[in-house]
């Protein structure tokens, strides 16, 4: 809701810019004019593609959106095949990434913004392989996957948590990153007002910084789960296999279902691409627009948060 | 145990007529005649001794302020007094508020910053290493130049410090009791669960010195606390501290010499000195005297051209 002031503002914007473009005159108003309209077929471009995509998708999976899709599972016969194994995989990979991730990202980002002394060659190493590790090709850390977690050390084998961990090391840069954004936003002022009044530096995080910064990290975090939800290449390393006709057993000795055999969205989307038969590409469609769907309503969540909790602290 | 600033240790510095000799060995002689002893007592004094006659809170013996090994504030010698309000005025850059920070160890945050010299509050060393900052910082509270309101609710902004300083006993009498120190309680006593943010910012800043009382503080530092201010607020405020300058012990540094007339007791007028380099500003106090005294009848020169408008 706009303030009288920055209804104000607006209006008074606007009468510039109009004064602006109309005061130019002759080859300066044609430029002006061709200016936007190159402008215009930029975004026109990125926003058309966008569109034959989802439109696409559409149309080839249309015969295929019902209620079967959900609640079958994959099969040779394409009338009977579903993807319930494949969403309910993605979901416990999510659950499983965002544990590990966010107190990983959150607490690396404390350290380097509140304790960390910039001046220290190691905290610069720190920051440098960080910033680094968010450019690494994502089949790098499946292989790095397949060698340490499912097999090597950790030996686990090719299950769920397996892929937790892998996709999590992709997304933990862009994690961090967004979480030290988060906190670096918060006012110093707070901090000083905290620490006058005699609390400890980490009372002052625990009770202070870190609330403010919780919108913050959680866009970051859903944007990165966004990410990861779409991740093909690890997944395939680390053991998603594409054929499977069962969900996760909620054992605690399976791991609560982490300790299970998985597939996930773009796993059976691959799968079902690649088989002949016209049918199983109407429900790769299918299954596309399902992933979308998913995609659209978590970057949805992580913009509403944004917009929200700045306007809160902005009201300054 | 606390040591005694003796009068040979400050034949040396540069003083004006109304030297801090005099200042310091009127304290010492009379000083049996403090009133109040080590408790801190709440009612007013009423018709209050002197105020030099008073109980010294803090005794500043040649402190100088360093960023980075560069000197900020030196030479600074003063007792400060209770239930006064003190005043640092001066132009900027003459470390009045460095001097302040340094009262209740705010320095300690700024990682180049040191202290020479002695801070005695209550007669304790304030910078021995067996000092808890903590249990400094909420004896002696603070207020900011710009109002800082935690992006909290009211009721959760002042319970911020009792809370983490463990007094979590009768929160809400001590709330309440800080919000009516700090002249606020009859405009938000129904809203207490409203963003302290949506509050004007007068009202900001009077919620800032109710957080500072909370705690049950001693000394109440405030760093221009009226600049951010409307006037009419800063009337408010001005009011606010002649009320809590009975039961505390107020510092304030200000800009406005007018408002350092109208409400203070005593007055340290600093100054920023060139070195011989012609390299390094330092700031040191040129006069610390009464109030009327030092906008009435200065015994420096500079005071008086500072006070009366003809510089600064």
């Amino acid at each position: 809701m706009a303030s009288r002031h920055q209804r104000r503002q607006r209006a008074a914007v606007d009468a510039a810019r109009l004064a602006t473009e109309r005061g130019s005159v002759g080859v300066t108003r044609a430029k002006e004019v061709a200016f936007k309209a190159f402008l215009l077929f930029s975004v026109g471009i990125g926003i058309a593609m966008l569109v034959t995509l989802i439109v696409k998708a559409f149309v080839d999976g249309m015969p295929r959106l019902n209620i079967d899709l959900i609640t079958a599972f994959p099969s040779a016969l394409p009338e009977q095949a579903g993807i319930q194994s494949a969403i309910v995989g993605s979901a416990y990979l999510m659950v499983g990434v965002a544990a590990i991730t966010l107190p990983l990202a959150v607490g690396s980002a404390i350290y380097l913004e509140e304790y960390a002394d910039k001046d220290r060659w190691w905290n610069r190493l720190i920051e440098v392989n960080v910033q680094n590790l968010a450019a690494v090709p994502s089949i790098v850390f499946g292989i790095l996957g397949l060698a340490f977690i499912v097999r090597g050390p950790l030996g686990i084998g090719p299950v769920i948590l397996a892929g937790s961990i892998t996709l999590s090391m992709m997304v933990l840069p862009t994690v961090i990153l967004a979480s030290r954004e988060a906190i670096r936003a918060v006012p110093d002022s707070i901090r000083q007002g905290s620490l006058a009044l005699g609390a400890t530096k980490w009372q002052t995080i625990r009770h202070q910084v870190l609330p403010a910064a919780v919108p913050g990290v959680a866009t970051g975090m859903i944007l990165a789960l966004s990410r990861a939800i779409g991740e093909t290449a690890p997944l395939l390393l680390v053991g998603g296999v594409t054929f499977i006709t069962f969900n996760p057993e909620l054992d605690p000795q399976d791991w609560f279902g982490f300790d299970s055999q998985f597939t996930a969205l773009p796993l059976t989307i691959f799968n079902y691409l690649a088989r002949p038969q016209e049918e199983f590409r109407t429900l790769a469609a299918a299954a596309i627009i399902v992933l979308l769907v998913l995609l659209l309503t978590m970057n949805s969540i992580a913009i509403y948060i944004r917009n929200r909790y700045r306007k809160r602290l902005e009201q300054n | 145990m606390p040591e005694s600033v003796t009068d040979e240790e400050h034949t040396e510095i540069e003083r004006s007529r109304r030297t801090d000799e005099e200042l310091l060995s009127r304290g010492s002689d009379r000083a049996s005649l403090d009133v109040g002893g080590a408790a801190r007592p709440r009612e007013g004094y009423g018709t209050q001794a002197h105020i030099w006659q008073r109980e010294k809170v803090f005794e500043l013996s040649d402190v100088r302020i360093s960023y980075a090994g560069v000197p900020a504030v030196r030479d600074v010698t003063m007792n400060i007094h209770k239930n006064a309000i003190t005043a640092l005025i001066g132009p900027s850059g003459c470390g009045k508020s460095t001097l302040l920070r340094s009262l209740n160890r705010m320095n300690d945050l700024i990682p180049t910053a040191s202290l020479d010299g002695t801070v005695h509050y209550h007669g304790e060393d304030l910078y021995a290493s067996t000092v808890d900052p903590v249990r400094v910082r909420q004896l002696i509270g603070m207020v900011f130049q710009k109002p800082n309101p935690f992006p909290k609710s009211i009721y959760e902004n002042v319970a911020f410090g009792p809370k983490v300083l463990g007094m979590k006993d009768d929160l809400d009498e001590r709330v309440q009791g800080a919000l009516e120190g700090a002249a606020l309680w009859d405009e938000v006593k129904d809203r207490l669960d409203s963003n302290a943010l949506g509050m004007s910012g007068g009202q900001q800043q009077r919620l800032c010195i109710a957080r500072a009382l909370a705690t049950d503080p001693d000394v109440i530092l405030m760093d221009e606390p009226c600049s951010a201010l409307d006037p009419i607020s800063t009337g408010k405020i001005e009011d606010l501290m002649l009320e809590l300058r009975e039961s505390y012990s107020i510092v304030i540094v200000t800009h406005n010499m007018q408002q350092a007339a109208r409400v203070s007791d005593a007055t340290a007028f600093l100054i920023v000195e060139l070195d011989e380099a012609g390299k390094q500003r330092t700031g040191r106090i040129v006069e610390y005297d009464e109030t009327e005294k030092v906008f009435t009848n200065p015994s420096d020169s500079r005071t008086e051209d500072y006070v009366t408008g003809k510089v600064g």
